[in-house]
């Protein structure tokens, strides 16, 4: 007789990763087929710096899509990094949960290995083509050409075919996936490369779009410091780790602890197991659970100094911040913060910050917010993440930034959180979760800035207010002279002293009435001065009198050079034949002493 | 004053402002001139003429700023171009001087808006009405239906009109300069003055005009600077009462306090445009109440209006402020209208009769 229990029995079996993903492929982000391509992207991009900096080469990475058939893409990135030898590519490229960086604790990109592996499950699944990869490990070998599959039953990787093939890099990857998507998120795309390349102005990366090419070019030529691994911080382990490395151990309790966990020293250790009621010297593989449990409460409650950050993390650093936004970017004001180093349960993390305003950033709507994590950008959910609660946090208006929810005008925030372990608000990877101490510190460097913006902000208004001032007195004030002498029937009075008066500066004006300009300097301050003049427009100069030291021309613009020297209360003006227009420089003298008044411009 | 010996003052004054800056100039001061603040908080009412007027806070515009340099550019060029026009004996509307200004490069006006307020600066800087600088409003001005007879100085010589004998279905327009008009005689008890078309046509067909002797004046929503004068100038010259008869809404209560105490935008003349004795006839917030008249609920906008309305010094009265209370509560408003729904001759044989006799204009 069957009875229910083994009916059900019989339908129980257990689930392989890759069957798991195939039905949950949006923990993954792989949710939708326009979503797949921006991820697959990113992992192979991601995979693609981790390896040139742990190689420490300059990374070259070129990313290619091309439409295949009308909903079939074909994705192929390749890098110049150490390359994988051949015995490893299959289970790099065909295995889910294979990778080097899940048992080290340093900063990494990628940590789990899932993210390339299940975009080749991807392809598989939507097109049933085999995915093509080719990698070298040095002059000295050749290069491997494999076509990949993964057993969804086992999670095994299967070889399609291997050959040894002729590639004129001496080392690097290329991979080369298949699957069906749409080009719907060309934008976010090319908005996640643009990001990639801000912090990492290292490397130089080369987009061929079906047949647009576009190019993010490095802006430094020094090789990122390959973060290294450190040893667990006893406050940063939880049960099931502990109790595999107490499984392995060899030595005693207090030579486990010393052995493997950073800042843990001979003293501190015996403190722990005094505190966790275990002696020192017993074996430590022979701890029975009770007492694992103990000896980790006595290690989460133990005063051990926060593990060290200068080798585990690898900040981008304020001037290379500042440096990738410029080149990507055109902004008035670009200002970036690296905090130090700091704690949360273990975790070392830093968080580093800038931000730009104005230029060519959207005046209106909300601060466009640049969040990324260990260097890689966070593109989706971006109100579930933390770094965004911060920004909506801080009072703006402090710093003179209107807000409504999110800080609003040209502004561009950019956030990055490095740690060994980042902590996501899910697999996917998109937004970091609410941890205080790292919100601390995102809210921290974000004031830091606010303050600098603010600075900035004055000293721009203040700055407009005396150009403000300067187009008052020197240009509209002598026109009102004008009229106002029209209608009183007198002469024009002079309008020189008032501007004197107020300005106390060098004034240089420029103006054209029929068919003559006149250049005229005023030196209304106490002490002489000596200035160049480049007056640039499409008049020669000729019988200019006086005459400019030099005239140069270019494409018919001829730039009229005139040296002045001019003592406190002086004067000294030109005049030539001409229509005027074109543009007035002054140089030598310090802007602030140094009014410019362009009369003939609106 | 005969116009030769008016413009000759005119100019003067015009002129004495343009001389005002020269002599700054020449004094190597930055040229400035200083108005009152044109804001509801600066206008307080005056015992003697018992109108809202500008009170003793002014605001300097000096030349020290590019914004308020340009102001004072712009105001000589109109100054020039006034005094040419008052020597040749032309005159153009508030429109023309807009467009006229287009020559005048960066002292051209960026918005019509801009010239009218800068033809108020100066009357208030000359005391003088625009019409004094030969400028004339665009609107044509509102019309009058009842007994009084007038004479109107035209460009085709002298015109006696009588308003109801003389005129067609629509009534005597007003011109926009009302100094050409001599109020002769009326047979009149009081004036009402109607917000819309509507009513005042309404008012004409069921003859209210001859079973009470009344003068009816249609403003046509916000009154025009002719039709309060015209009010204002029927009100004293002939001591008769002056009722206005609006929607009942917060807009509506906004055009009484015009006609009665005068605009913020023109407190420099109220004593020339204002009627301190004007009354408030409906419709009253009561009325929607008492009467049960078809409404609409109040917006956010007229609530904001309505709040607005409690602190301004024109409305500062018992009577306002529990009507306005009781809107508020009631959270309606109705159309003047409305009165309809009681049939066609509701308003002139029952509202408009009783209000009368309550205000005590009717006994």
């Amino acid at each position: 007789m069957v009875t229910l229990a083994d009916e059900l029995a019989r339908q129980q079996r257990s689930i392989s990763v890759a069957e798991f993903f195939e039905k949950n492929k949006h923990l993954l982000g792989f949710d939708s087929p326009t979503r797949g391509i921006i991820t697959t992207i990113k992992e192979a991009v991601d995979n693609a710096l981790d390896a040139c900096e742990e190689a420490m080469v300059l990374p070259d990475v070129f990313v290619g899509i091309k439409r295949t058939e009308s909903d079939v893409f074909r994705i192929t990135v390749e890098d110049n990094g150490p390359g994988i030898i051949p015995a490893q590519v299959p289970f790099v490229f065909g295995k889910l949960l294979y990778g080097s960086r899940f048992h080290q604790i340093r900063q990494s990109r990628g940590q789990q290995g899932i993210g390339i592996s299940a975009a080749v499950l991807y392809a598989q699944l939507t097109t049933g083509l085999p995915t093509l990869v080719i990698s070298r490990t040095g002059p000295d070998y050749p290069a491997s050409r494999f076509l990949l599959q993964i057993n969804i039953k086992t999670n095994e990787p299967e070889v399609v075919e291997q050959t040894e093939v002729e590639w004129d890099r001496t080392h690097g990857t290329r991979v080369q996936i298949e699957f069906k998507s749409s080009m719907a998120a060309k934008k976010r795309l090319l908005e996640y490369l643009k990001y990639t390349s801000v912090v990492n102005p290292h490397a130089r990366i080369r987009v061929e779009l079906d047949d647009e090419t576009y190019l993010f070019e490095r802006v430094s030529d020094e090789v990122i410091a390959c973060p290294q691994a450190i040893k667990p911080h006893p406050h940063g382990i939880e049960i099931g780790q502990l109790m595999r490395m107490l499984g392995t151990a060899g030595g005693t309790c207090g030579e486990f602890l010393v052995e493997n966990f950073t800042r843990v020293g001979k003293k501190t250790a015996e403190e722990i197991c005094r505190n966790a009621g275990i002696s020192p010297a017993i074996p430590a593989v022979s701890l029975s659970p009770a007492e694992q449990k103990k000896l980790l409460g006595a290690m989460q409650g133990a005063k051990v100094p926060a593990p060290p950050t200068q080798t585990c993390l690898s900040p981008i650093g304020e001037e290379l911040i500042a440096r990738g936004l410029e080149k990507e970017f055109q902004m008035d004001f670009v200002r970036s913060r690296t905090r130090p180093s700091s704690v949360y349960s273990g975790h070392p993390f830093l968080v580093e910050a800038a931000i730009g305003y104005g230029g060519k950033l959207p005046p209106d709507g909300n601060a466009q917010i640049l969040r990324f994590a260990n260097r890689v950008p966070l593109l989706y959910q971006q109100g579930a993440c933390a770094i965004t609660g911060c920004v909506a946090g801080v009072s703006w208006k402090n710093y003179n930034v209107s807000q409504a929810g999110l800080p609003t005008g040209p502004l561009l925030i950019l956030v990055h959180v490095a740690s060994t372990h980042v902590p996501f608000t899910s697999e996917s990877k998109d937004a970091i979760a609410a941890i205080p101490e790292i919100e601390r510190e995102v809210t921290l460097v974000l004031q830091e800035l606010g303050r600098e913006l603010k600075t900035y902000l004055s000293r721009r208004d203040k700055n407009r207010l005396q150009e403000d001032r300067a187009r008052a007195v020197c240009s509209i004030i002598p026109e009102i002279a004008v009229k106002v002498a029209e209608i009183v029937d007198l002469p024009v009075p002079d309008t020189s002293a008032i501007e004197g008066r107020i300005m106390r500066k060098v004034v240089v004006k420029k103006m054209s009435r029929d068919g003559r300009v006149r250049l005229e300097v005023k030196n209304y301050t106490s002490q002489p001065g000596a200035l160049t003049i480049y007056d640039i427009s499409r008049d020669s100069g000729e019988g200019a009198d006086p005459k400019p030291a030099i005239v140069t021309e270019l494409d018919g613009e001829h730039t009229k050079v005139w040296q002045v020297e001019i003592d406190p209360g002086g004067s000294w003006s030109a005049e030539y034949r001409g229509a005027g227009g074109g543009s007035l420089e002054v140089r030598g003298m310090p802007p602030e002493h140094v009014v410019v008044v362009d009369l003939d411009a609106q | 004053m005969p116009s030769d010996e008016m413009d000759q003052k005119t100019q003067e004054r015009l002129v004495s402002i343009a001389m005002r800056w020269y002599d700054q100039i020449r004094e190597n001061t930055i040229p400035s001139i200083s108005l009152p603040t044109r804001t509801k908080q600066n206008i307080e009412f005056d015992d003697d003429s018992e109108v809202w007027k500008y009170g003793d806070r002014e605001s300097v515009r000096s030349a020290h700023t590019a914004k308020s340099a340009l102001h004072l550019l712009k105001m000589s060029y109109v100054i020039s171009f006034l005094k040419t026009q008052l020597r040749e004996k032309r005159s153009s509307t508030l429109r023309e001087l807009y467009y006229i200004s287009e020559g005048w490069k960066r002292a051209k006006f960026s918005a019509q808006d801009e010239s009218n307020l800068l033809i108020e600066d100066l009357e208030i800087l000359t005391d003088l009405q625009r019409e004094a600088f030969h400028l004339r409003p665009e609107e044509d001005g509102a019309t009058i239906f009842g007994p009084l007879r007038l004479k109107e100085m035209t460009r085709r010589g002298e015109r006696v009109i009588h308003c109801q004998e003389d005129v067609g279905e629509a009534g005597y327009q007003i011109p926009s300069n009302v100094e050409n008009i001599d109020l002769l005689e009326h047979d009149a008890r009081f004036v009402i003055a109607i917000e819309t078309g509507g009513m005042y046509a309404r008012l004409i067909e069921n003859g209210f005009d001859q079973d009470y002797q009344a003068i009816l004046v249609h403003l046509k929503g916000q009154p025009a600077r002719s039709t309060r004068r015209m009010l204002h100038r029927i009100n004293e010259e002939f001591g008769l009462p002056v009722l206005v008869f609006t929607d009942g809404d917060p807009w509506s209560y906004r055009i009484y306090a015009s006609v009665a105490y005068g605009a913020i935008k023109s407190a420099h003349m109220s004593e020339l445009l204002a009627t301190p004795k004007a009354q408030f006839i409906g419709v009253q917030p009561s009325d929607i109440r008492d009467y049960n008249l078809p409404s609409d609920t109040l917006t956010e906008k007229d609530i904001a209006a309505l709040q607005s309305e409690i602190s301004d010094p024109r409305f500062a009265s018992e009577y306002w402020r529990t009507q306005i209370q009781l809107q508020l509560k009631l959270n309606l408003k109705s159309e003047q209208q409305a009165f309809a729904a009681r049939g066609l001759d509701f308003v002139t044989r029952e509202y408009l009769p009783r209000r009368l006799t309550e205000m005590g204009i009717l006994s």
